[in-house]
Order: structure tokens, then C-alpha cells, then sequence
């Protein structure tokens, strides 16, 4: 069982760097279960998705209407927000811009406050998972239920989330029934742990929070600047219980989740569930539009949060990662994902998504190895139905890193070994002399390593290699003295 | 018809035989092969590891030494990922408008060996024999960079004797990814663990693909652990024949 994690998230109010990816990565490679669990559910949705992803003909015309869609949004981010602020005013609805977390979470409790709730229910939200909204409710004395089932066992759990679309990815349905049998009174004292007896302890237990409850908190899977209309898409109706019971609807959205149209919901509400969920259709998608005299919530708020995403609109290679519509699909065709989990990410963005979201939003200080989380294969890029060139972000961050590094680490980073190295190779390669002599040079140098046709040991930052492969040795003759022997048989190889 | 051969440091370096194999291949089917031995790296390694800087100057030797060529081919997928798909980033970074114009007019005509032997060469079977036992792993840049799809397979279809035996889960990555190998070590090798697994469970006698740093990373686990299973470059299955074995 995988120890809850302590690492700082994405938006965390506690400064310092995260632990490195790789030292977090190597914990999580070592919990059999946690590889066990996280390795079957990829593979299950991965498959899955292939499958009703394949029976779009127009899937490749999808993915490039979603990405244009997107990035005429982030090119008139501020008309658009303009107008949706206007279109959710004259629906009703009263709209609050948050510069980061803080100033969402004050407007959130600010707003719970004045209707003096003490308990409020929330649907799933990552924006507000990156805010720390819960935490900072708790500290004004308000608790916050997650009524998403993956969610609540997150937070029964004292958990953090390790996937954008399931929470609790890293936890077996054994896990689940210990937890709910140790936190939930409405836990029967013969729970099994069959996924339906385990999903009907929580829904009782979250049917008595939906009807007690003054105030609902939403995320926004997409708002319409046009209609001023605000829309959530899942799975289990929690959500829908959330947005339409409580008196009070507070949502809150990260400024990039706007579309320009009704009609773009042509497209997101086809590529969106067949992304995230692997289905045709999401059994909920909820739409609302302001307030209605006779229905739903009496009061809406819906709460615009920056935190960090005009930093990324700024950064013209990086700002395609806000095309991001969270569908997670990157995640689950993720080799690295895959293997460590969610938790190695060290943010509630984790997976290829993460790997660029959080250095951007948080800054390349606080992130720094999360850029390497990749061995580039390029195939989250693949499935991406806003086509995010991840590999390519990625590399643009390392860029990025190293250029920070050597502004800001002194001395001893310029002079790190793999910096000299680079530089060095940088100036063989520029030079055929150079090249050619270091070609023999390697040749030579080699000779305390190189054993019975083999390479079982490397030195230094290489060791990491021979720790399970072997290197073959430098060969006696390079191509170009065969090349040079073949082709001038006169002369001197 | 005529082609440069880009033959990557890597394979200059590290493994001739490859090189040696595409130029045997290639005249075999009538190519008229030159190396311009100005040619050094194409900085692939400096990029992605974050060094872009260094990348630039590298980028203006390439373009350089290959500007005459009438089509450039190199045994490496990975590498003409490079120069197809990210020199356009490096020149960008430079501001310099020659290098983009020169990197652009260069781009089309860099490519892969099976893309050469299929697209331009218009053959599928280059008369090949290999009688052994195959799998074949897609490596991620031919598949997600280059988009090379089954190329290569249709070249080793095409080679009598051989007996080419499916890679289950074949499109998933090694774990190699340059420096990833070294920096995320450990994940690196839950990858190769997997990889190597798969390669085993076919019970083939060879492991090709189009990039030897791939097969130098799935032989080198297949070496430490005495597999007795040998990585291969495609290139030196194709280049074989009755007479000439590698």
C-alpha cells in the first residue's frame, strides 16, 4: 500500500523546491502494488480509448478543430473573458477575478461565509485541488465534502490525488473497503469489496451531504463566452447533485477553460469522453446559465482564476499546454506515468500534462527535473485531442532550465559535469579534426573498461547506465577510416 | 541516382557496421553513394538535453555539408527527426533568416533509409536473405516523428528466409530517450524491463529496428542478462545476402 504523499502541489503556499522527480520516481518504482494498480488501469483505459477513438472517421479533423479552437481563445483571452463576464451578468450570475490561490480561495470563503454554511459539497475540480481550496476553507472553520467517489476516497484518505480523471488510481478496491470501513459510519461491518457494495456505502453517505448542504463548489470543464453559459462533464451525477441542489453554486475556473460558442461543444463534448473516459458519451454533462426563477441554485458565482496562467500565456512555445481540456488521456499512454504514478510528479498535474503545466505555472526553480520526466517518445502528443506537442514543450523547458541554471547556480552549476560536457562535445563536434581525433581518443580510453568484448561498468553520471546493460566498446575502426580506407586505398586511414 | 549518406556520429562512432550495411545496400541497388566527411552530429543530443545554444552552430554545420546533396539518407530515424522536425525550432532561435531558409529548403530532402528505399527508390524487396528468426521494434521516432508506419516492415516481409515474428506491445518506448537513460535511471530500466520481456516472449533470435541507440539500449540488457538474443540493425538485415552475412 503507497504511503499518502507529504510533497508540496502545484499552486502549494508552502515555497521551496519539490523533491526531484527522479528520487520520487525511484520510491514509487519500488511499490509493487502502486505498479501493479496504476499498470492495470492504464492499460484498460489505454486499450479502451484506442478502440472508440478508431471508430471516429473525422478523429484527426476533431483534434485539429479542438486545437484551433483553443488557441484562438488564448489569442483573444481578453476579449473573450470580457465578454463571458458580461454574457454570465446578464444571465444572473456575478463573476470575481482572482489573480492566484489565495485571492480565490478569500472570494470562495468570503462567499460560504456570508451564508454562514459550515459545511459545503464540491464536485470534482482540479483548478480548485491546485488552489487548495479545502485547506483553506478548513482554516475559516468550513469543511468541504468531495462528493466524487475517487475524490472522497482521497479525502477520506488523507490522500492526494495521483490522476487528473482518477484520483485514486493508485488504490485496489481492497484499499477502498479498509478505508471506508475505518472512516465511514454508514460502512456495514461485512462490506465486501465489491465495486458496487463499496459505491452504495458512499452514495449513502453522500445523499445526506447533498440534501443538507447551503452551498455547491464547482470546477468548469468549459464556459461559454457567447451564452455565458458554464459547463461540467463526469461520470456519476455527484457533480450534477452539487450544481443543482444547494441554494448557492460558487464555480470556480482557471481563465484558459473559456470557448468562444455554444457550437464548440460540437467538438470538445465528441473528443473530451473519448479521451478521458474511453466512452462515446459521459453519462452527465450538466449546463447552466446564470440562474433560473423556478430551478437549480438561487445565487451563482463564478470565480476567475490566473494563478500563474497569464506566465504561461506569455511563453509562446509553452502556451499551447492551456489548450489542455484535463481529459488525462496523455497519462494513460504515458511509459513514465505508468511506472511511477501520479505522486512522483509532485503536483496535481501530473503525467506529460504535468510535466509542463506545473514548471510553467509554478516557475522552472520550483520544477526543474520535471522537464527530464521524458524519454520524449512522443506518445502523449499522439493522443492529445487539443494536439499539445508535449516533447516539444518539454524540450523548450529544458531549455529553459539549463539557461536558468546557469544564470542563477553559480559557479559550481556552470561547472557541473554534464554542463563541461556538453560544452566540450559542443567543440569536438564543431571541428572534423576534433571529432575525428576524439573518435580516437574514446578508442583509447577505454581500455580500463572495456573487458571480454564488453562494458559492465561505466564511471560517474554514466553509472546509471551499466547498472542493467552493458556497453558495447568503441569499435577498432570508425565508418569514415573504413569509408577513407575503401575509397582511397592509397592512402593513410 | 544519387544520395549523401548521413551516417550520425553515433553509428560512425559506435557501430561502422551499420553504415557499412546501408552503403552495400544502397549500391547494390544502384545508388550512387558519397559521404561528405565534413559531417559530424547533428545535435540532437545538445537539444534535447536542453543545451540549445550549442545546437545552433551544429545546425549551420549540417546545413552546410549536405546543401549540395541531392537527397540525404541516414540509417537513423531519430537523427532525421531531428533535422525534419526540430531544425526548424533551432533556426528559429537563432534569428539568422538565411539558416531558416536553408534549413527549410534542406528538410524534404533528408530521410530515413526505409523512407528512401520505399518512397524514392520505389522497392520493397531489395533482394535480401536472411534466414533467422526476427522482431522487429518500431522505434518512437520513426513512428511518432517521422511517421515511417510499416516501411520497415514491408522491407523485412520482402527478405527471403527471414522469419519475422510480431513484438507484442511493439509501439511502447524502450525507456532509452538519450539522457533519460542516465538522469531517470531507474524508470528507464522498469521500461527496459519491459521491453526486454517482450522481445524474449517472441523466442526471435534478432532484435532490429531503424535506430542503433535504441538497440544499444535493448542489447546492452540483452547482453548483460546473456539473452543470447543479438540487436540488430535493420539495415544490415536488408544488406544481407546469400554471399555477404553479417
Amino acid at each position: 500500500m503507497s504511503a499518502p504523499t507529504s510533497l508540496p502541489v502545484a499552486g502549494s503556499r508552502t515555497p521551496g523546491p519539490r523533491e526531484p522527480f527522479p528520487d520520487a520516481a525511484r520510491r514509487a518504482l519500488a511499490d509493487e502494488q502502486l505498479r501493479h494498480n496504476i499498470g492495470h488501469a492504464t492499460k484498460t483505459i489505454r486499450e479502451k480509448r484506442a478502440r472508440v477513438v478508431g471508430e471516429l472517421p473525422d478523429w484527426e479533423a476533431l483534434r485539429e478543430a479542438g486545437r484551433a479552437i483553443k488557441e484562438r481563445v488564448l489569442r483573444h483571452l481578453d476579449d473573450y473573458l470580457v465578454e463571458l463576464e458580461t454574457s454570465v451578468q446578464r444571465a444572473g450570475g456575478h463573476v470575481h477575478w482572482a489573480r492566484d490561490a489565495d485571492e480565490a480561495n478569500r472570494v470562495v470563503g468570503d462567499l460560504v461565509a456570508a451564508h454562514g454554511a459550515e459545511e459545503v459539497v464540491k464536485v470534482k475540480s482540479i483548478t480548485t485541488e491546485e488552489t487548495q481550496l479545502n485547506e483553506a476553507l478548513a482554516e475559516r472553520g468550513i469543511h468541504c465534502w468531495e462528493t466524487d467517489l475517487a475524490q472522497l476516497i482521497i479525502q477520506l484518505g488523507e490522500d492526494s490525488p495521483s490522476h487528473i480523471l482518477v484520483p485514486a488510481i493508485h488504490r485496489n478496491r481492497a484499499e477502498i473497503r479498509e478505508l471506508f470501513m475505518r472512516t465511514l459510519d454508514e460502512a456495514p461491518d461485512d462490506l465486501s469489496d465489491d465495486p458496487r457494495a463499496l459505491a452504495e456505502v458512499a452514495r449513502r453517505h453522500l445523499r445526506r451531504k447533498f440534501l443538507a448542504a447551503k452551498v455547491g463548489i464547482s470546477g468548469a470543464n468549459f464556459a461559454v463566452a457567447e451564452t455565458g453559459t458554464v459547463s461540467v462533464v463526469e461520470s456519476e451525477g455527484n457533480g450534477r447533485m452539487c450544481t443543482s441542489l444547494p441554494e448557492v453554486l460558487i464555480s470556480v475556473m482557471g481563465i484558459e477553460k473559456l470557448i468562444p460558442r455554444w457550437q464548440d461543444f460540437e467538438v470538445y463534448l465528441q473528443t473530451l469522453p473519448r479521451s478521458s473516459t474511453a466512452e462515446r458519451m459521459n453519462p452527465y454533462t450538466s449546463l447552466w446559465t446564470g440562474v433560473a426563477p423556478e430551478d437549480g441554485p438561487r445565487e451563482f458565482h463564478l470565480v476567475l482564476v490566473d494563478n500563474g496562467r497569464t506566465n504561461v500565456l506569455a511563453d509562446v512555445v509553452g502556451r499551447q499546454a492551456l489548450n489542455c481540456i484535463r481529459c488525462s488521456a496523455c497519462l494513460n499512454v504515458c511509459p513514465v506515468y505508468e511506472r511511477t504514478g501520479g505522486h512522483a510528479y509532485g503536483s496535481v498535474y501530473p503525467g506529460p500534462i504535468g510535466a509542463i503545466l506545473t514548471p510553467m505555472l509554478e516557475g522552472i526553480d520550483r520544477a526543474g527535473s520535471l522537464p527530464y520526466a521524458s524519454s520524449l517518445c512522443g506518445a502523449c502528443y499522439a493522443v492529445c485531442p487539443v494536439k499539445i506537442d508535449i516533447p516539444r514543450v518539454l524540450v523548450h523547458l529544458r531549455h529553459l532550465e539549463v539557461e536558468h541554471t546557469a544564470r542563477e547556480g553559480g559557479l559550481r552549476a556552470r561547472l557541473g559535469p554534464e554542463r563541461v560536457a556538453m560544452r566540450v562535445m559542443a567543440g569536438v563536434f564543431g571541428s572534423r579534426r576534433r571529432y575525428e581525433a576524439a573518435q580516437r581518443a574514446a578508442r583509447l580510453g577505454q581500455w580500463p573498461l572495456a573487458h571480454g568484448g564488453r562494458i559492465q561498468r561505466l564511471p560517474g553520471m554514466l553509472a546509471g547506465w551499466t547498472t542493467m546493460r552493458d556497453l558495447r566498446p568503441v569499435p577498432a575502426e570508425s565508418f569514415r577510416e573504413w569509408w577513407r580506407r575503401r575509397s582511397e586505398p592509397g592512402e593513410d586511414g | 541516382m544519387k544520395a549523401s549518406l548521413f551516417i550520425t556520429c553515433f553509428n560512425d562512432t559506435l557501430f561502422p557496421e551499420t553504415g557499412q550495411a546501408t552503403v552495400r545496400l544502397l549500391e547494390r541497388l544502384g545508388v550512387e553513394v558519397d559521404f561528405p566527411r565534413e559531417q559530424t552530429c547533428c545535435g540532437q543530443m545538445h537539444f534535447n538535453s536542453g543545451y540549445a545554444d550549442e545546437t545552433v552552430p551544429l545546425v549551420r554545420r549540417f546545413v552546410s555539408v549536405f546543401a549540395d546533396s541531392e537527397v540525404v539518407v541516414a540509417p537513423s530515424a531519430s537523427c532525421v527527426g531531428m533535422v525534419r522536425d526540430y531544425y526548424t525550432d533551432v533556426a528559429e532561435r537563432s534569428g539568422d533568416e538565411a539558416l531558416k531558409e536553408e534549413v527549410r529548403a534542406l528538410q524534404p530532402r533528408v530521410l530515413e533509409l526505409s523512407e528512401f528505399l520505399i518512397d524514392r527508390l520505389g522497392v520493397e524487396d531489395v533482394g535480401a536473405y536472411f534466414p533467422h528468426q526476427v522482431t522487429y521494434h518500431p522505434t518512437c521516432h520513426s513512428l511518432r516523428i517521422l511517421h515511417v508506419g510499416d516501411r520497415p516492415l514491408r522491407l523485412l516481409r520482402a527478405v527471403a528466409g527471414i522469419d519475422l515474428v510480431e513484438l507484442p506491445e511493439a509501439e511502447e518506448c524502450c525507456g532509452f530517450g538519450g539522457t533519460f537513460a542516465v538522469k531517470n535511471a531507474d524508470t528507464s530500466m522498469a521500461m527496459l524491463t519491459d521491453k526486454v520481456r517482450a522481445v524474449l516472449d517472441t523466442g526471435a533470435q534478432v532484435c532490429t529496428a531503424g535506430d542503433n541507440s535504441c538497440l544499444m539500449h535493448i542489447g546492452g540488457a540483452l547482453s548483460r542478462q546473456r539473452a543470447g538474443v543479438r540487436a540488430m540493425h535493420m539495415a544490415e538485415i536488408l544488406a544481407s545476402t546469400d554471399e555477404v552475412r553479417p
